[in-house]
């Protein structure tokens, strides 16, 4: 383990006096990173973590640790996530203080790997314990790249959840309705590191740019905090004089938003516009008026700033949060029919999940050393995908059943009510 | 020191306590409470009887405390019973009245009765109340008391309440097992409504709600007579479990926490505000948020009213409750349960209190006692019309007689 540090970014320069860090992890969340490095997100420091040698060099990243030990003999973690948190776990105090120093910290990463979905969720809390507050933005796996990775990239969110302040995750799978049949492999992967970017993007001009109607940092975390939720993100920029109605029908049309059903079921909307010194309050409003129409149950949070740049250009950042996400998660990744059949289903919207498992330094080493060894890690037992709520007392007796709900599980847990 | 003949015991074997209560019937028909008698309840689960041998127990020690505080002997009770199987709906009986001078006799009343009655039950379904509510002549609306009047087509409104016969014999049969008769069984609903509501509250149309331990009964009165009665398989039971489940207690400690912390509504106050729970040694357990637990609770308490607000909606019966609703049973001990029940049924609630009987009166009026004394009152109001000294007011009509010598 080595923590090169090439050339050393200068310190904050931006208004605000926010030091932000950017964490790309993995191979996906570095390849982001590099696409990231450019003078828009100038005054940040971007880290990249990676087990992988080879990639880790190629990446124009200036701080970059590498997770090494002698048992992986240079070959990185070879897609097994629990390996790679026994790793990251045995060089916490290198992750926690690379995270030093920095108010906010930005995670990037692709689940489902070995490097993204167990190096993560550590270092999230790693920079949980230096205070800073936590933000992840995480792409899912395509479904064609198998359960496995499926069920390691949702473990690793779940953990992921539990730790960091917000989530943003993004299924790869949704990016299927921006593609058509001739683009490439190497297109559709653009794509979806571009949306996800685009995503951080809004975050970030959300946290340095002055705004004239604020949103805090505290208010992003609030809404994705505890609602056990998947959270939808969409970035529009329109031009023009009908710019806001451009804006608003381009949000509606967003393949991320699920044509806009996504804003019908979300629990909570944050919605930051931005424009130039000529964005009007009515622009504002009818942007403000459209959303509120399509999402008449949800907490909306706004907020508008003004940057000299964008003339004539008016650009929307709009998060969404809701409930019962794990299984709209795995309903986004399965074909319609099933989508519907879980639509109808009742959903309890917890999930028990096992806590991180905490490792000796034997099992470290023993977790470390199973390459070669790969039937044996096939025969760990896998959690079984369903929502299992004890009754407690009534487990035996007859449940309580009304209009197909079983009123024998808590009230919150049946209406989703978080408690924080 | 008793004649035994006036004595009437109400028996309740509920969820959380098994509570027997011995009135005696003054000269004038009121009733005296003389004494009561109550055991913790183990085996029994949304007000059914699982475990009998130890509900057996747990019976029998509530039944010797009631014999030694009234000094009597027990041989009777009417026993209260209830459960998620039991409902309860309006049946029409017709009857054409077919003497010559189409004068409407005793025996036409008789004979609409029956036919009202007569009902397609599911085979293994029992009733337990026909409950008479008014009288049709030739479409005359609120007859009350038909005989001497003419007519040629007879017609009557009976509520029932019904019942899985095997779930009610559980209990029967317990009691039996300890050498007493039961005189009749009872819904525990329309029990606590005898014992809660006046005569003009049931005139003027009031809804009695009992949370127990395991069950909520609630029952309707409009117009004097009971028009609606319906069974909640939820109770204070399930907010001790959300509680364990949630705050991941133990039940037993759960328990504890709910009646020393818990609240219908959260309180401002208690935002942030933690309680420590020792083991026996006094040493700390665990941490509990209380605004946790209020939540957790108070979710619960919203939703019984609102199953219960739609229920009645369905049957339309919200514009006829003048008189409030009443609440008892454990449940009603919950704080501020007045203040998260009057939005949601939008009506005035207040905690029931049970007027209409005489006797340790400070002791026994509290909401758990409700319903046995209500036991006690029907006994009293049953005894009264055997011996033929009044009129029955509310026409409470058993038909359980035959149902008890079967068993």
């Amino acid at each position: 383990m080595k923590v090169k540090t090439e050339s050393q970014t200068p310190e904050t320069e931006m208004n605000s006096t926010r030091s932000v860090k950017f964490f790309g992890i993995g191979n996906a969340g570095m390849t982001l990173l590099d696409a990231m490095n450019c003078e828009e997100f100038a005054g940040a420091n971007f880290v990249a973590i990676n087990t992988d040698a080879t990639s880790l060099a190629a990446s124009s990243v200036t701080v970059k640790i590498h997770l090494e030990t002698k048992l992986l003999r240079g070959l990185g973690t070879g897609g097994d996530p629990e390996r790679g948190h026994a790793l990251a776990e045995e060089q916490f105090s290198t992750l926690k203080s690379a995270c030093e120093g920095a108010d906010v910290i930005f995670i990037v990463a692709g689940l489902g790997g070995g490097a993204g979905s167990g190096i993560s969720p550590v270092v999230a809390r790693a920079a949980k314990e230096t205070g800073a507050l936590v933000l992840a933005f995480v792409t899912l796996p395509f479904s064609c790249e198998g359960n496995r990775r499926q069920q390691q990239a949702q473990q690793s969110l779940e953990q992921l959840k539990s730790v960091a302040d917000g989530v943003i995750c993004l299924p790869s799978q949704k990016t299927f309705k921006l593609i058509d049949e001739n683009t490439s492999v190497l297109d559709t992967f653009r794509v979806t590191g571009n949306l996800l970017i685009e995503g951080v993007r809004g975050v970030w001009q959300l946290l340095t740019r002055p705004g004239l109607i604020q949103i805090h940092f505290d208010d992003l975390c609030g809404l994705l905090r505890d609602r056990h939720s998947e959270s939808a993100f969409a970035f529009v920029e329109a031009t023009g004089a009908a710019r806001s109605r451009e804006a608003v029908e381009k949000l509606l049309a967003h393949p991320l938003l699920d044509e806009g059903r996504a804003l019908a079921e979300s629990s909570a909307v944050l919605v930051s516009m931005t424009g130039g010194k000529d964005l009007t309050m009515a622009e504002v409003n009818r942007v403000m008026e459209q959303i509120g129409r399509h999402c008449d149950h949800a907490q909306i949070i706004m907020g508008a700033t003004i940057d000299a740049a964008m003339k004539n250009k008016l650009s929307v950042t709009l998060i969404t949060a809701k409930q019962n996400a794990v299984a709209k998660t795995e309903a986004s990744a399965n074909s319609p029919e099933e989508m519907s059949l879980r639509e109808t289903a009742p959903r309890y919207g917890v999930r028990q999940t096992s806590p991180t498992p905490s490792f000796s330094l034997d099992q470290r080493e023993q977790t470390i050393s199973r390459r070669g060894r790969r039937a044996g890690s096939k025969m760990l037992q896998a959690q079984l995908p369903l929502a299992i709520v004890s009754k407690g007392r009534f487990d035996k007796s007859e449940p309580t059943i009304h209009k197909g709900e079983d009123l024998d599980i808590p009230t919150y847990i049946r209406r989703g009510v978080p408690l924080n | 020191m008793f004649d035994d003949s006036n004595i009437i015991v109400g028996l309740e074997i509920g969820t959380s306590k098994v509570c027997a209560v011995v009135g005696e019937q003054n000269a004038d028909g009121g009733l005296n409470i003389v004494g009561v008698g109550q055991s913790r309840s183990r085996g029994v689960r949304k007000g059914e009887v699982v475990d009998t041998a130890q509900a057996e127990d747990d019976v029998r020690n509530a039944i010797v405390e009631a014999e030694q505080m009234a000094d009597v002997e027990i041989r009777n009770v009417y026993l209260g019973v209830t459960g998620g199987h039991i409902r309860g709906f309006n049946n029409r009986g017709v009857h054409p009245v077919v003497s010559a001078d189409r004068e409407i006799s005793d025996d036409d009343v008789q004979d609409v009765i029956k036919n009202a009655k007569a009902i397609n039950l599911p085979t293994e379904n029992n009733v337990v109340h026909a409950i008479r509510q008014h009288f049709f002549v030739d479409g005359q609306d609120g007859v009350t008391n038909p005989v001497g009047m003419l007519g040629s087509r007879l017609e009557v409104d009976v509520h029932v309440v019904h019942g899985h016969t095997n779930r009610l014999q559980n209990a029967i049969r317990l009691v039996k097992g300890l050498q007493l008769e039961v005189d009749e069984i009872v819904f525990n609903g329309l029990a606590s409504s005898l014992a809660l509501l006046t005569n003009d509250q049931k005139e003027l149309g009031a809804l009695v709600i009992d949370i127990g331990g395991g069950v909520t009964d609630y029952v309707v009165y409009v117009g004097g007579v009971i028009k609606y009665t319906g069974v909640l398989a939820i109770g204070g039971d399930h907010m001790s479990n959300d509680l364990a489940y949630g705050l991941k207690v133990p039940l037993s400690r759960a328990e504890k926490l709910k009646v020393e912390h818990g609240s219908a509504i959260v309180n401002e106050a208690v935002k942030g505000q933690t309680v420590t729970i020792t083991n026996e040694l006094g040493l700390p357990l665990k941490t509990v948020n209380v605004e946790h637990l209020q939540r957790i609770m108070s979710l619960r308490v919203e939703e019984i009213f609102q199953l219960i607000a739609q229920d009645l909606e369905n049957a339309g019966l919200f514009d006829y409750l003048r008189a409030g609703v009443f609440l008892c049973g454990g449940g009603a001990r919950i704080p501020h349960i007045a203040k998260v029940a009057e939005p949601i049924l939008q009506m005035p609630v207040s905690i029931g209190q049970t007027n209409s009987v005489s006797g340790l009166k400070s002791a026994l009026d509290q909401p758990e006692f409700v319903t046995a004394i209500g036991l006690a009152k029907f006994g009293s109001f049953k005894q009264r019309k055997r011996e033929g000294k009044t009129s029955l007011a509310a026409g409470i009509k058993g038909v359980f007689g035959k149902f008890l010598q079967r068993s």
